[in-house]
């Protein structure tokens, strides 16, 4: 059967239905996270979490957001007004707006033509979602300086340094999987790990490491929540926020969470697919295939509903994942000092995706040279290679040598010493007097 | 923040006007030129408002960038005259506003307050009594540490703990709540005694407690002692040397920290302390880690303080057999001619104390606890009563530790000091 895309004005119907669903599940998995968050903690914590407001508390979203636009909204007197408002707005843009490069699930065949799920599959998928995220900055930081608050100001002094630093090493840890996929576009990079027969967590594990670690700084997420800190900065650029602007704050860091672990899922963890060759599906010079033969032919392949929504429910699974890696560790680590964070930003994260960066290229290129064929023995290779630097990276993390004095913590600092009366040559009471 | 200079004429021999009255003082500021704006510190409020001051604290912090140039603390927000309101009390009516003072560990403060009036009285009390104060004061220092691992593990921005010790607070809560009647403003001792006896049951509780916090500060223990983020966030923060550490007055876990094996229960012994086999904490830093280490192992020294004290406790009466002191039961007050005088003259006029002064040194929750009264002869009243508040002087430090770090830093430091705020401002 000949599969084409889905074309003319039936194309415009299907770009608005995607772009209203992806946007609407966005939001309510976003006012869920908020729940899940809660409840996960509970959990943890070992008490009870929302549980008044509907069934097991799952209406406790809907009477947040309600609360939230009834509440009253401040503007401090002394606040840059137009500046004020605008960055709530300009936070909340980028957090959503970057979900439109992600795909979602395997290509949906209609009547009218296979339709691709995704909302635009751009050819510079990744260079759009770098863009986007580093403008979330802007808000932070025009949120924490219009308040005219002094922690507000911390904060988002915090903030933009904090997050300009780990962009850098969030980009370099990319540069690996770019160079594996040997394109930016995010269809492209998960046509890539189905090929390579292997998702690229494995073969790239120190860049899926590294880049988790970033994407948590770059979502302002403990243990990297240096420009809220509630115990140092009050609640940093957000202090003088209430209502829906904080509110917009609010949303915005959890669709960052949702858009990141999203990514992750994309880049590291298959996206959509699904293990197998059965869910493959790819636009190749005009036709929807599933891979190639080995005497270079293509297969076509066969979309179908529930290979869509199987695949769509491949993708919200790692994506939940992700979410649930964020919340298990806000609620077990302690947060870093923030000149902390600034040092394993560029004396750690950076070189080490330097380096690691290069040692992928070389890897790459020498396995092209030798002429190893693109598929799983490839990867194992690379899983190779890449498992040695991540142990390489673990121990030297392991041997306290980013945290200063942590190498002496395994010896015992406190001595107890059982002290007879009078020995510690402090006078008893008769004798003093 | 343009520096001004204001010049006031102090002289002794004012200069004279012509109508023989001094010239006016030139009181109006002389400006001087703006200074250069460009590295100029920030001035910051740290409280009395804020999460992370334990009460209504105001530290004046002077920022360079972050780094903390210097910090002031501001005191008195809570200031109540407890030491003065004590001296229009009588020696009974006074135990109500000890608890005040350090309500995260109120039975201290109980205990420490009559055992400086039964000293001063020469008032020997009961074995059992003796037993059960050592019981009720290991467990506050149990329920004040408690509290100050989980602030300070909030602080750090680990939330669990924080629930996880306060989980365990609250069976200390109920436990306050049987033996007293009250969670927080405990009141339970009386000069000569408590105010009751244990309730039926109530050693099973506190059994109960003891078998399941082990376990709780072991969790703890695994979220935080060996956590590397922990560990970076203070080691080396907030150092403080022995001999600085001892000019400073520091006492307590503050100061065993820095090296100094300076305990009260085991240096100056009272209740028979130095019968109870338990060991000190020393540290050898100085610094937020070291405190942190120090205060939970005491928590678990506690822990076997309060078996032994379990297991010795005697039978008997708790309250000294003086009618003088002690209040005798309401039955005889209804139905004995002699009891019912002197339940009427302990509650009108108060005990007698005699003429002098004394000062007794306990080792609270916080550091040394002293209690200093003064009586005249005869006096149902103190004529002077001042209390040496660890937290006070534990305070006094944090200038010094927090020069230099950066806010964070400063944060972390005033946790690791373990104040209340109630006995500083007192």
């Amino acid at each position: 059967m000949d599969y084409q895309p889905i074309s003319g004005v039936w194309s415009y119907v299907a770009m608005s239905l995607k772009v209203t669903l992806i946007f609407t599940v966005v939001m309510v998995v976003v006012a869920y996270t908020t729940l899940a968050e809660r409840r996960v903690s509970a959990w943890i914590q070992d008490r009870h979490g929302p549980n008044r407001v509907g069934p097991f508390g799952l209406l406790q979203p809907i009477a947040d957001g309600i609360k939230n636009i009834l509440k009253e909204e401040t503007l401090p007197a002394t606040a840059s007004r137009v500046f004020f408002i605008l960055a709530p707005i300009l936070v909340l843009f980028p957090s959503l707006v970057t979900f439109a490069v992600i795909p979602i699930a395997a290509p949906l065949p209609t009547p009218a033509g296979v339709v691709d799920m995704i909302i635009a599959d751009i050819p510079i998928g990744i260079l759009y979602v770098l863009a986007f995220s580093s403008l979330a900055v802007y808000g932070v930081v025009l949120g924490g300086w219009a308040s005219n608050n002094k922690y507000a100001f911390l904060g988002g002094l915090r903030a933009s340094a904090q997050m300009v630093s780990y962009e850098v090493a969030l980009g370099l840890s990319l540069l690996a999987v770019l160079m594996l996929a040997g394109n930016v576009t995010l269809t492209e990079i998960v046509w890539q790990q189905q090929q390579l027969g292997m998702w690229f967590a494995f073969p790239l594990s120190l860049a899926f490491i590294l880049f988790v670690i970033s994407a948590f700084a770059e979502t302002n997420r403990l243990p990297f929540d240096m420009p809220e800190a509630e115990s140092e900065l009050v609640t940093g650029y957000h202090t003088e926020y209430s209502a829906m602007k904080f509110s917009a704050f609010m949303i915005s860091e959890f669709g960052h969470m949702v858009t990141a672990s999203a990514l992750m899922a994309t880049l590291f963890l298959g996206g959509w697919d699904l293990p197998g060759s059965w869910d493959n599906a790819h636009w190749y010079q005009g036709q929807l295939i599933s891979g190639f033969a080995a005497d270079g032919s293509v297969i076509l392949a066969s979309p179908a509903l529930w290979k869509t929504l199987a695949t769509f429910g491949g993708f919200a699974a790692k994506t939940g994942f992700f979410l649930v890696l964020y919340i298990w560790i806000r609620w077990t680590l302690p947060r870093f000092r923030y000149d902390q964070v600034m040092s394993l930003g560029w004396k750690v994260m950076l070189p080490t995706a330097l380096a690691y960066a290069m040692l992928m290229a070389g890897t790459i290129l020498t396995l092209d040279e030798i002429g190893l064929a693109y598929g799983f023995g490839y990867g194992l290779v690379l899983t190779a290679v890449s498992g040695m630097a991540t142990v390489g990276f673990v121990f030297m993390l392991d041997r306290g040598r980013t945290i200063t004095g942590a190498a002496a913590q395994r010896t015992q600092r406190i001595q107890t010493k059982t002290i007879q009366v009078g020995e510690a040559g402090h006078p008893q009471p008769e004798e003093a007097a | 923040m343009a520096e001004r200079t204001i010049e006031l004429n102090v002289s002794r021999n004012p200069e004279m006007g012509v109508d023989g009255l001094p010239k006016a003082s030139p009181l109006a500021p002389i400006d001087i030129a703006e200074p250069d704006l460009g590295t100029e510190e920030m001035l910051i409020n740290i409280g009395p408002q804020h999460p992370a001051t334990h009460g209504v604290l105001r530290l004046i912090c002077e920022l360079d960038g972050e780094t903390v140039v210097d910090v002031t603390p501001d005191i008195g927000f809570l200031h109540s005259s407890f030491e003065k309101l004590g001296e229009y009390r009588t020696w009974n009516q006074i135990v109500t506003l000890t608890d005040r003072m350090d309500y995260l560990a109120p039975l201290i403060y109980n205990c420490a307050y009559v055992m400086s009036v039964e000293k001063l009285m020469g008032i020997e009390v009961t074995e059992r009594c003796k037993v059960v104060r050592v019981i009720i004061m290991e467990m506050d220092r149990i329920f004040g540490h408690l509290l100050w691992l989980g602030t300070t593990a909030i602080d750090v921005g680990a939330f669990t703990p924080f629930l996880y010790a306060f989980q365990q607070r609250e069976k200390i809560y109920k436990l306050h709540e049987s033996l007293t009647g009250a969670r927080i403003t405990t009141s339970a001792t009386r000069v000569g005694g408590m105010m009751a006896d244990l309730p039926e049951g109530w050693i099973d509780q506190l059994n109960d407690f003891l078998d399941h916090f082990p376990n709780t500060l072991g969790e703890i223990d695994r979220l935080l002692t060996g956590n590397q983020i922990h560990i970076g966030r203070t080691q080396g923060v907030g150092v403080i040397g022995a001999d600085e550490a001892i000019n400073y007055g520091l006492t307590g876990a503050n100061l065993r920290a820095a090296g100094v094996d300076y305990d009260v229960r085991k240096d100056q012994p009272y209740y028979d302390y130095e019968t109870y086999d338990f060991e000190v904490p020393i540290g050898e830093h100085g610094d937020c880690y070291d405190r942190y280490l120090c205060r939970m192992e005491e928590m678990r020294q506690s822990v076997r303080i309060l078996r032994q004290a379990i297991d010795r406790l005697p039978g008997g009466p708790i309250n000294v057999q003086d009618p003088n002191i002690s209040l005798p039961s309401k039955t005889d007050c209804m139905s004995d001619m002699e009891s019912m005088i002197h339940h009427f003259k302990l509650i009108t006029d108060g005990i007698p104390a005699p003429e002098g002064d004394c000062y007794m040194a306990i080792e609270g929750s916080k550091g040394e606890l002293g209690m200093y009264v003064v009586a005249e002869e005869g006096g149902t009243k103190p004529v002077r009563w001042r209390i040496r508040p660890p937290s006070f002087v534990n305070l006094s430090a944090i200038p010094k530790l927090a020069r230099g770090h950066l806010v964070s830093d400063l944060i972390m430091i005033n946790a690791s000091l373990d104040i209340v705020l109630g006995e500083i401002d007192r």
